[in-house]
């Protein structure tokens, strides 16, 4: 019944995101935003420029460079951040490996997707950043559904979902103690559909994997995995050439494709909406167990 | 395209999650590889049904106990408009919990299980629906098929919970029941013959209807001021905005406005949102204002015209809920949030407790614990532009944090 497509962005939710980032700014000594080069961190980064313009963004990106990433994100990001003169801090979890503070997962599933948390809780010791603006969505997945729109943090980057603050109405309590850090989730209330019909609405770039074009894969149960050198196949895992896009943009490693011929926005977004697969369906990080999410929440995952 | 905000709760085991679950698969909100985890986990229990309320329980620890802890928020949207749900915990020790979900929301919709009839937690949480005035109530009788469809059942429900509605201190809340069976998805999104007596709507027919009046922007002009931006670049060299969101009621380029606490007057020269240029901006949009002159404001200053500025007040009372494991004491300090406006405050003197199951008020309270509702005059250091909750929502709210350790402890709504 719900078939037909709603192509109409729901404004309340640039108001209330806008809102949220300036909480942020000035509630905060430093904030920072993730950046992951997908699709909702693409859209943090228009709505922060809403939201302070005609000021400059008042806080720097962070990303978080598993060095296992798509090249198009990479040369994505760094045109963004050229275009819209925007500062970034970039942080290798190649670094976190080589001074022993994680080890490389090995066998045909190895991803660097948990090593990041290593990696990204440096940075945020490092930079002393008290908030660190996140693109997560309550939709993705049952543990986010959880979260709240300020989330705090202890030291250790934990989340302790059991005993979260109260958050009432619109009153956003941004204290916190020496060592905690706060994420922040000014999307929290927008659904994978309401993210592409804002990226259709404001004429947002995103990096080109997001549409149809050919590439090699391999097939792995049931999922088609993007073929790299960062990928360790087995003999029979044969790769072939296959027109396919990304749903969402996590590392080569942990990504699944979707076959395709959507090479266009309203392509992309038809497609969706018919789609059978949840969006974290092509998530191979979600799929270890049905925990997944919430164990690497708890371990300072964003 | 609108948003509806739904607030659920009902008491453990009245059918809650399998309800909000219902809704999403009837409106085919659930995608199938979603769809086979929750076969599969359902046979990993050993039930024979597929369990919708496994989608709604985020939690391991939720999962474990078969309770729902904190407030998950779930979303769907059919042709009309996007609605999010707020499933709240129907335990009274996540009651705070239970106020966290329900304060956004606009529905609140209780279930009652048709076998019990209301139970204590049905006082507890149509209470907080009536402190939060949510405009709209609809009650769910639910598992209509454990009490064989019966009529005389449902009407007894109604007419016991019409004794609560007597009570309310909030009377204009539209009140709507439908007997359901989520199980079998009986009246809630689609019609079944099981329950002839029932011509009424289903509960997505009736929420599909219900309308959203402005009402917050007949209300008061308020504008919080969050920020002041100053580009100080050269072709935004004399830019000085006021970055916020109004609270409540509009405003208009060319209105006279104030700016508390100074008093100080101006005129509105622009409302701009990035590259564009408004009009006018109404409640709950976040615009940049410029001003005429320039005029001394800063963050938690607030924007408001003249002719309808409300008092500066520095003693407030105020319906409180507690949500801290910690005694609140008569006489110590908080902070006081109120829009985004942070002052000191000092509780004078909690007034009464309330049972919410009877009504009945205590007078001679020194303290207040976790998930308790009364009444509390407090003073704050500098004065709060605040209007009644019951007159302006938007502006009549505000939480106390503690100075220790930072965490909200309670919610309060201005009389």
């Amino acid at each position: 019944m719900t078939n037909k497509i709603n192509w109409e962005f729901p404004q309340a939710l640039e108001d209330e995101a806008i809102y949220i980032l300036r909480e942020t700014a000035a509630q905060f000594e430093k904030p920072v935003l993730l950046f992951s080069g997908g699709k909702d961190s693409i859209t943090l980064v228009r709505l922060a420029q809403k939201a302070f313009y005609p000021g400059k963004i008042p806080f720097p990106l962070l990303h978080v460079d598993t060095g296992h990433n798509f090249p198009e994100t990479i040369e994505f990001r760094d045109w963004l951040v050229n275009t819209l003169g925007l500062d970034i801090i970039v942080r290798n979890v190649q670094d976190s490996i080589d001074q022993g503070k994680v080890q490389e997962e090995t066998g045909k599933y190895a991803s660097r997707n948990a090593l990041q948390t290593v990696t990204l809780l440096d940075a945020i010791e490092e930079g002393k950043f008290d908030a660190c603006i996140g693109g997560a969505r309550r939709d993705e997945e049952k543990a986010r559904a959880k979260e709240r729109i300020f989330s705090v943090r202890d030291e250790f980057g934990q989340w302790n979902a059991k005993m979260q603050r109260p958050e009432l109405f619109d009153i956003l309590n941004g204290k916190i103690n020496i060592g905690e850090n706060v994420r922040v989730f000014p999307i929290s209330n927008w659904t994978e559909l309401d993210v592409w019909n804002y990226i259709r609405r404001e004429q947002l770039e995103i990096p080109s994997i997001y549409f149809a074009h050919e590439r090699e894969i391999i097939e792995r149960d049931g999922l088609y995995w993007p073929f790299s050198s960062y990928l360790n196949t087995t003999a029979d895992e044969v790769p072939f050439r296959q027109k396919v896009r990304f749903r969402t943009v996590g590392d080569m490693t942990c990504t699944a494709a979707v076959i395709s011929e959507a090479d266009k926005l309203e392509d992309i977004i038809a497609e969706i909406m018919e789609a059978k697969i949840s969006e974290r369906g092509a998530r191979i990080d979600d799929k270890r167990s049905e925990a997944a999410m919430e164990k690497r929440k708890q371990a300072g995952y964003f | 395209m609108e948003v509806l905000r739904i607030a659920t709760s009902g008491s453990v085991d009245d059918g809650k999650s399998t309800l909000i679950g219902r809704l999403l698969y009837d409106t085919n909100s659930i995608p199938q590889d979603k769809m086979e985890a929750l076969h599969a986990a359902s046979k990993r229990k050993g039930l024979d049904f597929t369990d919708l309320s496994l989608l709604t329980d985020g939690l391991v620890a939720e999962r474990e106990q078969g309770i729902t802890i904190d407030v998950a928020h779930i979303y769907f949207s059919t042709p009309t408009r996007k609605y999010i749900i707020a499933d709240t915990p129907g335990h009274i020790e996540y009651t705070r919990n239970m106020v966290t979900g329900a304060s956004n929301a606009q529905v609140s919709l209780i279930l009652i299980d048709a076998r019990r009839g209301i139970v204590e937690q049905t006082y507890r949480h149509f209470f907080i629906a009536n402190l939060l005035r949510i405009p709209y109530l609809v009650v769910c009788v639910n598992k209509m098929d454990l009490v064989d469809y019966s009529e005389a059942r449902f009407n007894q429900i109604r007419e016991d919970f019409q004794q609560l509605l007597d009570t309310a201190s909030f009377k204009a809340q539209e009140v709507k029941f439908i007997p359901v069976s989520s199980l079998y998805g009986e009246n809630v999104a689609t019609r079944t013959n099981t329950i002839p007596w029932y011509q009424g709507d289903t509960l997505l027919e009736y929420l599909e209807q219900i309308t959203f009046d402005q009402e917050d922007s007949r209300h008061p002009a308020r504008f919080p001021i969050q920020s002041v931006i100053r580009p100080r670049t050269n072709a935004y060299h004399d830019f000085r905005g006021f970055a916020g969101k109004v609270s409540s009621g509009q405003f208009q380029v060319g209105d006279e406005v104030i700016s508390l606490p100074s008093g100080q007057k101006s005129n509105i020269k622009t409302i701009e949102q990035f590259e564009k240029q408004l009009t006018a901006a109404h409640a709950r949009e976040s615009v940049v204002i410029t001003l005429e002159d320039e005029i001394d404001s800063s963050r938690g200053n607030m924007l408001v015209k003249p002719e309808q500025a409300p008092e500066l007040r520095k003693e407030l009372t105020a319906n409180i809920c507690w949500m801290d494991q910690q005694l609140l004491t008569a006489g110590k300090t908080y902070l006081l949030q109120h829009n985004i406006n942070r002052v000191k405050a000092k509780v004078q003197q909690i007034n009464f407790v309330t049972d919410v199951t009877n009504h009945t008020r205590t007078t001679d309270k020194t303290s207040m614990g976790l998930n308790d509702i009364g009444n509390i005059t407090i003073r704050t250091a500098q004065p709060v532009f605040a209007d009644s909750y019951h007159e302006n929502p938007a502006n009549g709210a505000f939480i106390l944090i503690d100075e220790f350790n930072n965490t909200t402890v309670a919610v309060g709504f201005i009389i």
